[in-house]
């Protein structure tokens, strides 16, 4: 930062930098990322997917999910099921429409847990440091030593296979890069002459957490959280995969992609569809994640 | 075994910190070699806590068959659970020390480090090859793309390390699978197409190693080529190439030299997790690895194999960890302790 030019700004100049807000001047630069952009329009479609799913269901447009047909078992595409039938005959296009709302639940229910943990334990052991510090540190240093995939399938194991299990053990164990980074910001922020002066007027450390220290870390928070989705996403694909995730008959890409691995020498779309609906959701959240990290803190830009 | 070897290696490191300098670094070593105790020990306590939380017993897997009371007896003399369960951590920690993980329940009479000893090749097989192809095929694309910055090649390499990045390895495997393994062998008649079941030092490895090695090599390009591109921006590169040298020089001994630093961390937990396993790249190409024997242990509920594999991955990755860090204080001087 160089300090003499900071020391000579023409009045004008900071008129103008004090019209365009933070959230504002977030949405110039996000808006000119194109790939930031394109990521975005595919999520936004696939929360749209998610959730006209039902409906289109319900006006006959796509297929039951879960109806059986049972005479044609792996049927191959056609007017009426455009990505043909799985092993049960059922329409494989409508179980991969329903499928993203497994996932997009998973990986938004998933960062509610991981922002509820990383955020308190980032937060206090940044704010007051010393012992409490050190104690939360190594905790997560514990947390941290874990090999993430086995400590996620002992959990379910211990869980029971459930949605709730599913998302309540990914969370579990993907606190603790958020608790890190936000420990990391909170540190450095608590010096800075903006919290002395809160302290100084006698502010709660509550009230200094929240209105003083939140707000400045919420970029970041907010880019940890856009990356943390699709990590929950392919968590919950893997697990699924693995047969320890989401029961059957619910449609998910993991379990899909299980099933029609069975058949992948006479019928490999059955396993290729699910595997490139994950392959375009990862690419589309990481896009976003991506153009709003640069767009959010543009200090984080390599 | 890395027991045998890790003293040997361990003291070598500290004599060459201890002679650049002395006492800080080697309080460093040992705080962070004891420091590896009690986290194992956390490890061990907290996925034991979570085995025994688990509902069930592992007696009752067998379907329609209801053991008698007295088989189901014997079985938990046998193994040790009839006894209150802070002995049975104590028993377990003990044998731990002893690298006597206990017996599997699904495979009577094995041992369970017996298990884990019959999967590791094929595991260390797949992640050592793997190995070898991340590390020179990813240094070499970070180093062309940061020297031909925002060239077509540059891009190129970019686009293919964000694939690589972002795309899980099970999904790129699964599209491998159907491209160059089903694609191939129904495009060809069945002459010419790639196996994807079962691992051997031949065809059988092609595209389990791609489908491991995708992510790495993308990580390992994109931090070879950021570090590349900060290192040319240096004075004393510009020096270098100011007073004549060649750039086989330049580029070999002043910019590449420094630029691998940060990679050489880098790759500390990529082969940890190579040693480990890739739990859903064995489950997929059917390799009898430790991935996939744990997968089974978890499905079995056989808990002294969860425990055990538990507590080795988390053992390996701590220790390379550890290496690690030695290795990059002992490399490079200008790393400050904390």
């Amino acid at each position: 930062m160089s300090t003499s030019a900071a020391l000579l700004p023409i009045e004008a100049d900071l008129d103008a930098i004090e019209q365009v807000g933070l959230w504002k001047d977030a949405w110039t630069r996000f808006r000119r990322n194109r790939l930031a952009i394109i990521g975005g329009t595919v999520v936004l479609l696939l929360v749209l997917d998610a959730f006209l799913a039902p409906v289109l269901e319900a006006a006959h447009l796509i297929a039951n999910p879960l109806k059986q047909d049972p005479v044609n078992l792996y049927a191959s595409a056609s007017w009426s099921h455009p990505m043909g039938l799985d092993a049960l005959g059922r329409d494989l296009m409508s179980r991969l429409m329903f499928g993203a709302q497994i996932s997009l639940t998973i990986g938004v229910l998933v960062q509610g847990i991981i922002v509820l943990i990383g955020l308190s334990i980032g937060l206090t052991a940044g704010y007051f440091g010393g012992k409490i510090d050190n104690l939360l540190m190594r905790f997560t240093d514990v947390w941290f030593a874990f090999p993430d995939l086995l400590f996620v399938l002992v959990l379910v194991s211990v869980f029971g296979a459930s949605e709730l299990s599913i998302f309540a053990a990914i969370g579990l164990v993907n606190w603790v890069n958020l608790a890190r980074i936000v420990r990391g910001l909170t540190l450095s922020l608590r010096e800075r002459e903006f919290v002395e002066a809160a302290r100084a007027v006698g502010s709660s450390p509550l009230r200094i957490i929240s209105r003083h220290i939140f707000p400045n870390i919420l970029g970041p928070v907010i880019v940890t959280i856009t990356f943390g989705i699709p990590q929950a996403i392919f968590t919950e694909a893997v697990l699924s995969y693995l047969g320890v995730g989401i029961p059957p008959p619910t449609p998910s890409w993991g379990t899909m992609i299980h099933d029609g691995y069975e058949a992948i020498n006479y019928a490999p779309m059955q396993a290729g569809w699910p595997a490139i609906a994950i392959a375009i959701t990862m690419l589309a959240f990481t896009f976003l994640g991506d153009g709003l990290r640069d767009a959010l803190d543009p200090r984080m830009r390599k | 075994m890395p027991t045998g070897g890790r003293p040997i290696g361990g003291a070598f490191l500290l004599f060459r910190v201890l002679r650049g300098r002395p006492a800080r670094l080697g309080i460093f070593v040992l705080r962070r070699v004891l420091w590896m105790v009690p986290v194992v020990f956390f490890v061990i306590l907290i996925t034991f806590v979570l085995a025994h939380l688990a509902p069930g017993s592992p007696w009752d897997r067998g379907a329609g068959r209801q053991l008698s009371a007295a088989v189901i007896h014997n079985r938990n003399v046998t193994y040790g659970l009839d006894k209150p369960y802070w002995q049975q951590f104590l028993v377990y920690i003990w044998n731990v020390a002893h690298l006597n993980f206990g017996l599997s329940f699904q495979f009577q009479d094995q041992s369970v480090s017996g298990l884990l000893l019959a999967g590791w090749p094929y595991t260390l097989t797949l992640g050592l090859t793997a190995f070898c192809l991340i590390v020179p095929v990813g240094i070499l694309l970070g180093v062309v793309a940061a020297l031909r910055q925002n060239s077509k090649v540059d891009y190129i390499a970019t686009a293919f390390a964000t694939l690589g990045a972002t795309i899980p390895n099970f999904v790129i495997a699964i599209l491998l699978i159907i491209v160059l393994g089903v694609g191939a062998r129904n495009a060809t008649g069945g002459n010419l197409w790639l196996p994807f079941s079962g691992i051997g030092l031949d065809s059988r490895l092609i595209l389990p190693v791609i489908a491991i090695s995708a992510l790495p090599i993308a990580y390992v390009a994109r931090l070879t080529r950021a570090s590349t591109l900060e290192i040319l921006r240096q004075e004393y590169v510009r020096t270098a190439w100011a007073k004549g040298l060649p750039e086989r020089l330049v580029i070999g001994r002043h910019v590449l030299l420094n630029a691998l630093i940060p990679v050489i961390t880098a790759l500390g937990p990529i082969f940890a997790f190579l040693l480990t396993g890739s739990v859903i790249i064995e489950t997929v190409f059917s390799i009898p690895g430790i991935g996939s024997t744990f997968v089974t242990a978890v499905n079995a509920r056989d808990y002294p194999m969860i425990l055990a594999t538990t507590i080795l991955f988390s053992f390996v990755i701590a220790a390379v960890n550890l290496v690690v860090d030695i290795l990059y204080v002992v490399i490079d001087p200008r790393v400050r302790l904390s």
